[in-house]
């Protein structure tokens, strides 16, 4: 129907994954913050998850784009 | 431990990123809403991963997360029953068996199969049914949603406007729904379908995170055993009597009332599951889907019934400060997610999961909604109430009925939030009214001798005998007329509300399918063989996948889901 949901999909966990890594790195000094995790830097980790998962929700989405460009190419 | 929920500037960046994308969707989709079988039915184009993460993910709304994270932590591993027997049996059934003829048949809803198999009837007495009943679902969702909103965001403010005074509860409620209004409006079932799929991908990696720390603090997988009765690690092996489980119920009434009744009547009969699968590209995808939504739907108990389990651990090991909150004289079981999310999570992925929470009660209701389009404009709108227009004006129909549907449900939600018995007592008659509804669709489909009177007074016996079965019986403990008894006599007392219903379930479906059996054997057959080809199995010519590759063939996938329920019923027995 139109639209690949694949590429919504991709592009919402990769902003969400750069936004959470990014928020990981820089808080990883606040030991305050991350007392309720046990020490661990989860906003880090679920960050790195949600990146390589919208990364490759958008490799598939582009890949399929790729397939159906050249199909559709006149010969 | 003080529940409280500290959000930051990172939370509600990402809640927006969501709605911004939840709307961004429905915008994107809706120049391809041209006609009203793009906008009602997807235009029957979706591959089969779309539509089958669909499929569990209409399903994953409040009832099931909430709800299943409660269970878990009453009942501990017996709640995987409404996955491994709940649900896999029936969704391995509808792909095999029922989906050629719902989508071979061209019906375009359940309600429409009904009329093209049986009559007018029928159809009409299950369109009307559903209409209502996914009106008040879609409406009670909204409703829990602006509860959890208000326990987890730390907005408290009332406002004046034009003398009705507005709180943040209201507040929620109508920005919910107007979100789910505009992409639902915007890209119809399509939309829907989407924003589920969008929603299922949050649930999982909202909540993983979530699972891992709840497991870290119990001490792994060995600690929260350690911390459990051993009654709440098995599932089956204490259903000989339903005195030695903490459901109360026996393997019977599992097997027969959740694993057969109620189960194939959900997964293989409710419309808006079933819309999903029929919104598939072809009839391949469409019987996959059912199977493709299995596959994670197994592994969904990891992320909402696990969580329950290691609350109640949490509270048992001295060890640890850990605690529920209290309503009445038990834990508030409702509690548990948010509670574990306020306990575990630091600001960043706590509006992840946040989000994600709203987002499964938001997709809850929009896929109610879409379903409900579909049956009121087909269903009620084109059979009764205006046939014969053009297929624009169907379109325009569809689109205002959402309008139409949403301002429904938020007078459900308010209804809902003054008169609690009402709601209940209401979904108590649809109980009633679903209960036996396998039995028609398994009369209908396999026989071809059952008559459209058989079926019709069939679910109406089904419909009686449900309530009277209510009405004699109580569960132990009973304090409210809601929860049976009503009669006056109570000829058996359940172990528990829940060995009631499975029981309730048993005897609708058994009255329904003598009663549908008999009358089929007393009345003509209206219908010719030639007008119930495509709609009843032995008139049907087989499906040959003989050309597909073996691995792709949907009894390839329907083995493959066995082998894992099975596997998973041993190592949780």
């Amino acid at each position: 129907m139109g639209v690949d949901i694949r590429f919504p999909i991709g592009l919402m966990f990769t902003i969400l994954g750069l936004l959470l890594t990014l928020f990981g790195l820089f808080s990883s000094s606040n030991s305050e913050l991350y007392k309720i995790s046990y020490d661990i830097n989860i906003n880090l980790w679920t960050g790195i998850l949600s990146l390589v998962f919208g990364l490759v929700m958008l490799s598939l989405f582009l890949r399929r784009k790729k397939k159906v460009v050249e199909e559709e190419k006149p010969v | 431990m003080e529940q409280s929920f500290n959000l930051g500037w990172i939370d509600y960046t990402i809640m927006l990123v969501y709605f911004v994308f939840v709307i961004g969707i429905g915008w994107a989709l809706k120049r391809y809403m041209k006609s009203a079988t793009a906008f009602l039915e997807a235009g029957r184009s979706l591959p089969a991963w779309v539509t089958g993460l669909a499929f569990i993910s209409a399903n994953l709304g409040a009832l099931e997360v909430i709800g299943m994270a409660a269970s878990g932590a009453k009942y501990g591993m017996m709640t995987i029953h409404f996955y491994l027997i709940g649900a896999i049996p029936g969704m391995v059934f509808l792909g095999l068996f029922m989906m050629p003829f719902y989508y071979g048949s061209k019906a375009r809803s359940v309600p429409e199969y009904l009329k093209l198999r049986f009559d007018e009837k029928t159809r009409a007495f299950n369109a009307f049914a559903f209409a209502i009943m996914t009106v008040l679902a879609s409406g009670i969702s909204m409703y829990a949603l602006a509860l959890l909103a208000q326990v987890l965001l730390p907005f408290d403010f009332t406002v004046t406007i034009i003398g009705i005074n507005i709180t943040e509860f209201d507040f929620y409620l109508i920005f919910a729904a107007l979100i789910v209004l505009i992409y639902t409006y915007l890209g119809g079932l399509t939309s829907a379908i989407y924003n589920e799929v969008l929603q299922f991908f949050l649930i999982v990696i909202g909540f993983l995170p979530l699972v891992f720390l709840a497991l870290k603090h119990v001490g792994g997988w060995e600690g929260m055993k350690a911390n459990l009765d051993v009654g709440m690690l098995h599932s089956w092996q204490n259903t000989g009597s339903p005195d030695a489980n903490p459901m109360g119920v026996e393997w019977f009434g599992v097997v027969a009332g959740l694993g057969f009744v109620l189960a194939f009547g959900y997964w293989c009969t409710n419309f808006l599951v079933v819309q999903r699968a029929m919104a598939a590209g072809s009839m391949t995808a469409a019987r996959k889907t059912p199977m493709i939504g299995a596959l994670p739907k197994m592994f969904i108990p990891f992320i909402v019934v696990i969580p329950g389990m290691i609350a109640i651990a949490l509270l048992n090991d001295p060890s640890i400060d850990f605690t529920l909150p209290v309503k009445g004289d038990s834990f508030d079981y409702d509690k548990v997610i948010p509670t574990l999310l306020a306990t575990h999570f630091p600001t960043g992925v706590l509006g992840l999961g946040v989000t994600a929470l709203l987002a499964s009660f938001m997709s809850g209701m929009a896929g109610n909604v879409s379903a409900f389009n579909t049956v009121w404009t087909y269903d009620i709108y084109q059979s009764y109430l205006v046939p014969d227009k053009s297929d624009n004006h169907y379109l325009r129909v569809g689109r205002l009925t959402t309008v139409f549907g949403i301002i429904v449900s938020i007078l459900a939600a308010y209804i809902a939030k003054s008169f609690n018995n009402v709601m209940d007592f209401l979904q108590l008659i649809f109980a009633f009214i679903n209960a036996p509804l396998f039995a028609t669709f398994l009369l209908g489909m396999f026989t071809r001798r059952t008559t459209g009177h058989g079926a019709f007074y069939g679910l109406i016996a089904g419909t009686i005998a449900a309530a009277i079965h209510h009405g004699l019986t109580a569960p132990v403990g009973l304090h409210s007329q809601i929860k049976g008894g009503w009669m006056g006599t109570i000829v058996h007392h359940y172990h528990s509300e829940m060995a009631q219903n499975f029981w309730t379930a048993i005897y609708a479906f058994a009255a329904c399918f003598v009663v549908t059996v008999m009358i089929s054997l007393l009345t003509r057959k209206l219908k010719t063989n030639e007008q119930l080809k495509g709609l009843v199995y032995s008139l049907t010519p087989r499906l040959v996948d003989k050309e597909m590759v073996w691995y792709k063939r949907p009894a390839t996938l329907a083995i493959l889901v066995s082998i894992i329920a099975i596997a998973f019923t041993i190592l949780f027995w």
